[in-house]
């Protein structure tokens, strides 16, 4: 792998910048694999780079049906942050954030994280109250958060209306090494560390079916033939549950499409990231220039990538009143993505019922901030075959036990 | 936007219109079950990627609850039916069937 750097710019414009290489292979699949990882988004890169880069596994293919970064990697909102409550969610997402912080040099590929700030309002009484106790929480997870009065929440995005009437901005949470990363460039730059190590990602390649010998995992039917494998990680958001059909087990996950939507672009106006969980809406303002929002789920069931219209109209309705310039905007662009719920609204990262196959799934819709923890942590319970510290209370028998991680209650809607 | 027909009160409603409440034709297990069986009831869902059937309310028109057989896919609305039954009707389907042949939901076919 030639490296990025200035030097190479000034040497490639010698050569009028034919000499760039491919940033990743596109090879066929070989016959047998010691990892296959079904789903090149972020969490699946991530997975198969930490697995050769920490535990020296390099025999590994990442198998995509479509493109790679092209599921909910390329449909979301970019936000990273690590303000949750419970101890296990605080552990994996600080973890990811704090390897975002150095991601850009580490892989010698530019991520464009901006660690702008993020701001999540308080507009009730209750927020007040689960906000405080989530930065004393923080405190003693060594989490870097802080509760600010309404007057430092205007002087950080003035361009908010904190008034009211309906919502009045009472505080906020303020994590100041939160921002945005650019969500592409995440897959990419895994991509191209996975790919120098040696490991094969085979995009447009679907997964049709897994092989058992008994209770074990021998390999998977994909659209481009049969591959073998030792392991097999699951890693695929919102059709975790299709896979895990083909597997034979079955996982507490239910699939629903949350949209997200972008304004045209305009000058800069914001320089943090704003979640408005009352109104329900969150927002930052892109490179480009464009306002990024995010809104809530459908409440039912779907595969359809697009979302119903009505919660566009919701979510921009609820946020114009805290930022009343939001109404002369046109909107650009909307999308959605297919996300996977568990009942406790937290991820699994878990060994499954079938020897051999491990599954990553359930980030629902917070998964872009933990690419690099979920990785990580994912990558260690395939190379071990047992959860590490940040993946042990996520397993999947969580449920049966009762012991959830309760963000759904702790963080309130956005995730 | 998905638009379903109450079968009570025999409305067109709009998405708007209506609160959706999960999977339909649920086995509800108790505190006397065993811990499977609970954990089943309280976590374990279908999820399909096609075929699906659901609880939806007709939170503002007439309040009532039923039931409704979708595609997860398409969105495609295949009927709504009583929520009063413990499986769907033969109309529904054979609706489902004309349109999807050799579908399979749960214990259902």
């Amino acid at each position: 792998m030639k490296r990025y750097s200035a030097f190479a710019i000034a040497r490639q414009a010698l050569s009028h910048h034919q000499g760039w290489e491919r940033a990743w292979r596109s090879p066929q699949p070989k016959r047998k694999y010691d990892v296959i990882i079904v789903g090149a988004g972020g969490h699946g890169l991530a997975t198969a780079y930490y697995l050769g880069k920490n535990f020296g596994i390099t025999n590994v293919a990442v198998i995509e049906k479509g493109w790679l970064g092209g599921g909910n990697t390329g449909r979301n909102t970019t936000i990273i942050r690590s303000n949750y409550l419970q101890d296990p969610s605080a552990a994996i997402y600080e973890k990811a954030r704090s390897l975002y912080e150095t991601l850009s040099q580490e892989l010698n590929y530019n991520i464009m994280f901006s660690p702008r700030g993020v701001i999540m309002l308080a507009q009730t009484q209750s927020e007040i109250r689960g906000y405080q106790r989530t930065a004393h929480a923080n405190a003693l997870q060594g989490v870097q958060t802080e509760w600010i009065t309404p007057a430092r929440v205007k002087e950080l995005c003035p361009i908010m209306n904190i008034d009211g009437p309906r919502y009045p901005v009472l505080g906020g949470l303020w994590q100041a090494r939160g921002g945005t990363a650019r969500h592409d460039a995440v897959a990419w730059g895994y991509a191209r560390a996975c790919s120098d190590m040696g490991m094969d990602i085979i995009q447009q390649c679907e997964v049709t079916g897994v092989r058992r010998e008994g209770a074990k995992v021998v390999g998977v039917e994909t659209t481009k033939g049969a591959i073998d494998c030792d392991k097999l990680g699951m890693v695929v958001a919102g059709h975790a549950g299709v896979l895990a059909d083909m597997a034979g087990f079955k996982l507490p996950v239910e699939s629903i499409a949350l949209q997200a939507l972008v304004s045209e672009p305009i000058k800069p106006c914001m320089d943090v990231v704003v979640m408005a969980n009352t109104v329900h809406g969150y927002l930052s303002q892109s490179d480009k220039g464009e306002m990024v929002i995010g809104g809530g789920t459908d409440g039912f069931n779907n595969y359809t990538q697009r979302g119903s219209f009505h919660h566009i109209e919701e979510t921009v309705r609820a946020l114009v009143e805290t930022f009343p310039m939001l109404s002369r905007l046109k909107m650009l662009r909307q999308w959605g993505g297919i996300v996977d719920m568990t009942g406790d609204r937290s991820a699994i990262i878990s060994k499954t019922p079938v020897e051999g196959v491990f599954v990553n799934c359930g980030w629902g819709t917070g998964g872009f901030k933990a690419i690099p923890g979920s990785g990580w942590a994912m990558a260690e319970l395939i190379a071990k075959g047992a959860p590490g510290p940040l993946a042990e209370a996520f397993t999947m028998e969580r449920f049966k036990r009762g012991q959830f991680i309760d963000e759904s209650v702790a963080a309130g809607v956005a995730h | 936007m998905i638009t379903l027909h109450c079968p009570y009160c025999g409305v067109d409603a709009d998405e708007t219109e209506l609160t959706p409440g999960g999977e339909a034709h649920l086995k509800r297990f108790g505190p006397g079950s065993s811990d499977e069986d609970f954990e089943g009831y309280l976590f374990a869902r279908q999820n399909p990627k096609g075929v699906h059937f659901e609880r939806w309310r007709h939170a503002y028109g007439c309040g009532k609850w039923f039931l409704a057989a979708r595609c997860t896919m398409t969105l495609e609305v295949f009927g709504t039916y009583s929520a009063q039954t413990t499986e769907p009707p033969k109309k529904i389907k054979d609706a489902i069937s004309a349109k999807r042949p050799g579908w399979t939901w749960g214990a259902f076919s």
